[in-house]
């Protein structure tokens, strides 16, 4: 018997594996299980970060890869503002950076080849009084390392069963991570179709595909059942592969699989009668019984094609029950994981396949970004009870995860060499996030206005740009922190960090999640706050208040001269002008940054004249002859000229109705736009000099509130608490998003159950010349309820 | 070459007549003999099921005057059906019994060739195989009595099967061969070139249903020729029992050829393709080929009966240390198929036998699981499908080490659980 045998070339260069040893039972790769090559290499600061806070640890160990869980603190930087105590001194309010504690949930994931190394390096780097004692294990291996992580760690192992600890996974990384669940088309651009993130995630049925199968039909939190299963699964895969193509490890038999074709060891329906089977509704090519030529094969197979054969009978069959447990219980949802299908395109392509064919596309498959992590997600709940995880919103930290295929050697060369087989994943614990009641359709609402990856040249573009602008976003970070004698070095490791992300992004645009302007602002952000940069536009923000602040009662003056028609244009005008003043975009920066001198006024002549790209104005103005609205809510942008001159002149002329008005600002710093710390000591100030102002704040109706996001985007899926409850108490009417990152790249087509305005001056060409627009092109969008 | 199960085991007994069911099936529905020239529309004559004996019909004229007619329009001999698997060619040949010293008189010499050749030989040149045990004796066709025949040898051999049909000049007889299964279609070109001979092609599944009620309803020399494997689960009271089909509808059909069909059938001529696996037969003998070296279905049936599977398969317990009990696994429960060959040192110790074992176990107990789920989609829960025993298919034990309950009514397979079949069959 023929059999063809490529090694492939996946020894991972970060890590490097001695050849396979004798004994190396259970492992993924060819390293020994108890034995450990000491020329692993942790690229220092990248994998088991922040160590030294972890506070729980929980560990999943299958049959090939361990995955950690710990959870701990970071301290990180904080720009915080501070009312100014003389108030008539230059400064608005003084900056201080302030450390600040915020919690992390950290993954790595591993090979098992690994595990005694890492459980070494783990120990060396544990912290000091907070270090815990006990560590929740889960997934198969869990018994046979228990004395090794005992021994090891010093810590007491909890072992937690294993499908409970995968569903208990699964409904956390469904409930708060956006994008995680995905459909799988080989045909289609992009191949990767990304769900959108539903409060209402249940019920499901979740097909785990480890050693063998489970099918598990999910409820609720707490009802979910074994409905079913199958021995045929990974492990049917990596044995009976390892004994038809003497290829020992798993992964190994997966490149097989990718460079075969299973048409010489297969059966088709067209082997047997020639064409199509016409009567049963077989097209030829379909698979009528998988290495059915086996029996009659004079010189054998190639390794390649009999790992394809293979591949394609076990996921196909995993397909097949999947669908026909799915309608048996009428279930529309299917969920796999398990190591047999660890990101592998092919496995994917073909259980989709086989999903579809047998439910006849009533069923979808979907795959998780995150599959790999369920086990230990779940075993980590389980530990941290007290921590009240469920409490909590948590969101990816880009700036510390891997992605989709991180460890794919020909998708991420790069990312591949920095660090070797490990693959990260990091959540950032935050406040509740709830959705903006005043949606329309809850469940269909897409934040981002287009999906670059099912847009190429948008794609390209965006990348590029982001690119481009890097070293200048780089720059005026470091500037941001003149003090600092680390500042330049950061600066560099940001570049180079975000530099990275780019470069994986342009490989494998879907790798964490939809790609859309909103993910790319936010990763960036993400990389700044790693490398302390909190609010790199502190200072520019600072001054331009300032500066706006002087401008103020000029401005309202001149407005309250006009006669009421004219000043609502004026108002109107004022805002987008003010939207000028944005630092996200390169063709104000370079304006702002050439022309000191360029301000308000010259922002308004820059504006296209009427009528706008998207001219609602005159609606709007008839709206505005009718009654007041009761209650206003603004999601405002940025700072300087665009807040103190645009928004507030026109939240005064609602205040002036009688309307209610509620200031929704970022929580956290991204670019200059002003977050909700900095408006409350602006409106302060205003308050001084403007006694309608005053007035307003101190009767309550006006108030700041944070809106729970540091993006220069918006996610009206995912806002404060304490916001939305303002929305319902107050029966808000009338809502204004304002600026292009919120208004255009997000919830430019949302629909909501109250009036809405939405106001943006397009200040990139490209996306401008997309709406068929040009350079300051003025979006005025007005949908009464 | 590989031919069918041997005659030996209960396994392949229970296998192989499906590959008679599609040839009787396609012989009832079509005729052997004298088929009109090409473009003749004359209808073809069918043959018509006859009573085996029948010394008790009391209604003695009336048939008298039905083989009247019969004779009249029954179509020439010689009476075969053909069908062309993907692995086998199943060859069903009717020899008449009743020959009046006249009639073979009257008997050309190639026909008459023929019937000695296949009646006086159990193989035919290497591969070719007659099973004699399979044969039914005493069958009354469209008024003749005779023996019916069933004789097999690998698809891959039929270039040297069209050979001889050249050789012994079948073509002269006028026939047009009938012929079901997908070699029908893809060898129709090679019969007319190679043979001279047209083909009457129907199609698998209506033969398959027909062949199978057909032999349901005359019997099997005497014996029910379905049946089921009662106690299944326990391996000391496991015996077969016979099963009645009197009112089998609805009925799930398994035909498990080289790949295998699922068809709900509802009546004779109401059924539909349900599914199907291509985790068949044939992949049972591909892989046993490649990983043992064995080279036929029966030495791979040989090497299955004295293998162990739990030195290649990981069972619960060897994941768990027991039974997993959380979710009601017994630890005997396959978890993994194969699973335990992931270990290098557990690859070097195996033996053939066990991997034979464990091939056809996998595969087996994979075509009861489907064949389980399809029963309960199809028929409400199973509560009408064709169980034995026990109330509700879902509070029934899993057998050991399967993975769920098969319940099945294949044209031979009935109601078995699967780990049933390979036990009976090592006994």
């Amino acid at each position: 018997m023929k059999q063809t045998v490529r090694r492939s070339k996946m020894a991972a260069p970060g890590a490097q594996v001695s050849p396979d040893e004798p004994g190396d039972a259970e492992n993924g790769r060819g390293g020994s299980g108890g034995y450990f090559d000491h020329s692993l290499r942790l690229p220092s600061g990248e994998i088991f970060r922040n160590l030294a806070n972890a506070k729980r640890f929980a560990i999943d160990i299958g049959g090939s890869l361990t995955k950690l869980a710990y959870y701990a603190t970071v301290q990180h930087k904080v720009a915080r503002v501070h009312s100014s105590k003389h108030s008539k001194a230059e400064c608005l309010y003084e900056i201080s950076e302030q450390q600040e504690e915020s919690t992390r949930l950290h993954f790595v994931r591993f090979e098992n080849a690994f595990v005694e190394a890492c459980l070494d390096f783990v120990k060396g780097h544990l912290g000091g009084p907070d270090a815990p004692t006990l560590i929740k294990a889960t997934g198969g291996g869990a018994h046979k390392y228990k004395e090794l992580i005992e021994k090891k760690l010093g810590l007491r192992v909890d072992k937690e069963d294993e499908l409970e600890c995968l569903i208990k996974g699964c409904n956390f990384l469904l409930r708060n991570i956006p994008h995680e669940a995905f459909s799988y088309c080989k045909r289609s651009t992009p191949r990767f179709r990304f769900q959108n993130t539903h409060p209402d995630i249940f019920p499901y049925l979740l097909v785990s595909v480890g050693s063998g199968v489970s099918v598990i039909k999910v409820e609720s939190e707490e009802s979910y059942e074994r409905i079913g299963g199958s021995s045929i699964g990974g492990g049917t895969f990596w044995g009976l592969g390892a004994l038809l193509t003497h290829t020992k490890n798993f992964d190994d038999l997966l490149a097989l699989a990718a460079a075969g074709q299973h048409t010489p060891v297969d059966m088709l329906v067209r082997d047997i009668y020639g064409g199509n089977y016409g009567v049963g509704g077989l097209s030829g090519g379909i698979i009528a019984s998988s290495f059915g030529k086996g029996a009659t094969a004079q010189d054998g197979f190639e390794a390649e094609d009999m790992a394809k054969s293979l591949l394609h009978m076990i996921s196909n069959n995993v397909g097949q029950l999947a669908s026909l447990y799915a309608k048996l219980h009428s279930l529309h949802t299917v969920y796999f994981g398990g190591f047999f299908i660890r990101e592998h395109p092919a496995t994917m392509h073909s259980i989709s396949f086989g999903i579809n064919y047998w439910s006849k596309g009533e069923v979808q498959a979907l795959f998780l970004r995150h599959e790999g992590y369920l086990g230990a997600i779940g075993a980590f709940l389980k530990g941290a009870k007290e921590d009240e995880p469920d409490q909590y919103s948590w969101g990816e930290n880009y700036a510390g995860s891997s992605g989709l295929m991180s460890t794919s050697p020909e998708l991420f060369p790069v990312a591949r060499s920095r660090s070797g087989t490990f693959d990260m994943l990091e959540m950032d614990r935050l406040a509740r996030l709830v959705p903006l009641p005043l949606l329309r359709d809850p469940q269909d609402y897409v934040p981002d206005s287009h999906d670059l990856a099912q847009d190429l040249p948008a794609c390209h573009y965006w990348l590029s740009c982001f690119a481009d602008s890097l070293p200048g976003v780089a720059r005026r970070a470091v500037a941001s922190q003149s003090q600092s004698p680390d500042a330049a070095r950061r600066g560099e490791l940001f570049r180079k960090k975000f530099g990275e992300k780019l470069q994986i992004l342009r490989q494998q645009p879907c790798a964490f999640g939809s790609l859309t302007v909103r993910s790319l602002l936010d990763t960036r952000e993400h990389c700044q706050n790693e490398f302390h940069f909190p609010d790199p536009y502190c200072k520019v923000k600072q001054q331009e208040n300032e500066a706006a602040l002087r401008c103020y009662q000029a401005v309202v003056r001149g407005l309250d001269s006009l006669s009421w028609r004219e000043r609502q244009l004026g108002l109107v005008r004022g805002l987008l002008a003010g939207n000028v003043f944005d630092w996200g975009a390169k063709a104000v920066t370079d304006v702002l940054e050439s022309d000191p001198e360029f301000g308000f006024e010259e922002a308004k002549q820059q504006l296209q004249e009427r009528p706008w790209l998207v001219d609602d104005y005159d609606v709007w103005l008839k709206r505005l002859q009718g009654s007041p609205h009761h209650c206003a809510l603004i999601f405002v942008d940025n700072s300087g000229a665009d807040i103190v001159l645009g928004v507030l002149p026109f939240v005064r002329e609602l205040l002036s109705h009688g309307t209610e008005v509620i200031l929704a600002a970022n929580s956290g710093p991204a670019l200059n736009d002003v977050t909700s710390g900095e408006l409350s000591i602006l409106t302060a100030r205003v308050a001084e000099m403007d006694p309608r102002i005053c007035s307003a704040l101190s009767n309550d109706q006006l108030v700041v509130v944070q809106s729970g996001s540091s993006s220069p985007c918006l996610d009206l899926s995912r806002l404060d608490e304490a916001l939305v409850t303002e929305v319902e108490n107050r029966k808000v009417d009338l809502l204004l998003i304002e600026g292009m990152g919120r208004a255009v790249h997000t919830n430019l087509r949302a629909t909501f159950l109250c009036d809405i305005l939405k106001v943006a001056v397009l200040k990139n060409a490209w996306l401008a010349q997309r709406l068929g627009g040009q350079l300051y092109s003025v979006v005025f969008k007005y949908e009464p309820s | 070459m590989q031919p069918e199960p041997g005659p030996s085991s209960p396994c392949s007994r229970a296998s192989l007549p499906n590959g008679v069911c599609h040839c009787l099936g396609q012989r009832l529905q079509g005729t052997m003999g004298c088929e009109p020239a090409e473009g003749d529309d004359t209808p073809v004559t069918e043959l018509v099921d006859g009573e085996v004996g029948a010394p008790s019909q009391p209604d003695r004229p009336h048939i008298a005057r039905k083989q009247d007619s019969l004779r009249k329009n029954r179509p020439a001999f010689p009476w075969f059906g053909l069908d062309i698997g993907g692995t086998l060619v199943k060859l069903a040949y009717f020899e008449p019994k009743d020959i009046t010293a006249e009639e073979e008189e009257e008997e050309v010499e190639s026909l008459r060739s023929i019937r000695h050749y296949l009646t006086s030989n159990v193989a035919y040149g290497s591969t070719g195989v007659r099973d004699v045990h399979l044969e039914m004796r005493d069958l009354c066709l469209s008024g003749r009595l005779g023996t019916l025949h069933c004789i097999r040898f690998p698809t891959a051999d039929m270039p040297r099967f069209l050979a001889m049909g050249r050789d012994k000049r079948f073509s002269s007889l006028h026939t047009a061969l009938c012929a079901t299964g997908g070699g029908a279609y893809k060898f129709e070109q090679d019969f007319r070139q190679m043979a001279d001979l047209k083909l009457r092609k129907l199609d698998e599944l209506d033969c398959l249903i027909r062949g199978l009620l057909y032999i349901e309803s005359v019997g099997f020399n005497g014996a029910a020729e379905c049946y089921y494997f009662a106690d299944a689960s326990d391996p000391e009271c496991c015996h077969k029992e016979p099963c009645n089909l009197s009112d089998p509808y609805p009925l799930l059909l398994v035909n498990i050829g080289s790949g295998v069909s699922i068809l709900a059938v509802y009546s004779p001529d109401n059924y539909k393709r349900v599914t199907g696996t291509s985790l068949g037969g044939g992949t049972f003998l591909g892989l046993c080929c490649l990983l043992t070296g064995c080279d036929s279905f029966e030495e791979a049936l040989r090497l299955a009966e004295h293998g162990d599977s739990t030195r290649v398969d990981k069972l619960v317990r060897d994941i768990y240390g027991g039974d997993y009990d959380r979710f009601g696994l017994p630890g005997s429960t396959v978890a993994s198929s194969f699973g335990h060959m992931m270990c290098k040192e557990r690859r070097s110790e195996i033996r053939p036998e066990d991997l034979a074992r464990a091939t056809l176990i996998t595969i087996t107990n994979n075509i009861g699981s489907i064949a389980r789920m399809c029963a309960l989609n199809e028929t409400g829960c199973g509560t009408s499908s064709r169980m034995r025993q026990g109330s509700s298919p879902l509070l029934r034990e899993p057998p050991d080490g399967g993975w769920g309950w098969m319940v099945v009514a294949a044209c031979f397979v009935l109601m078995v659980c699967t780990r049933a079949v390979t036990r009976c069959e090592a006994r």
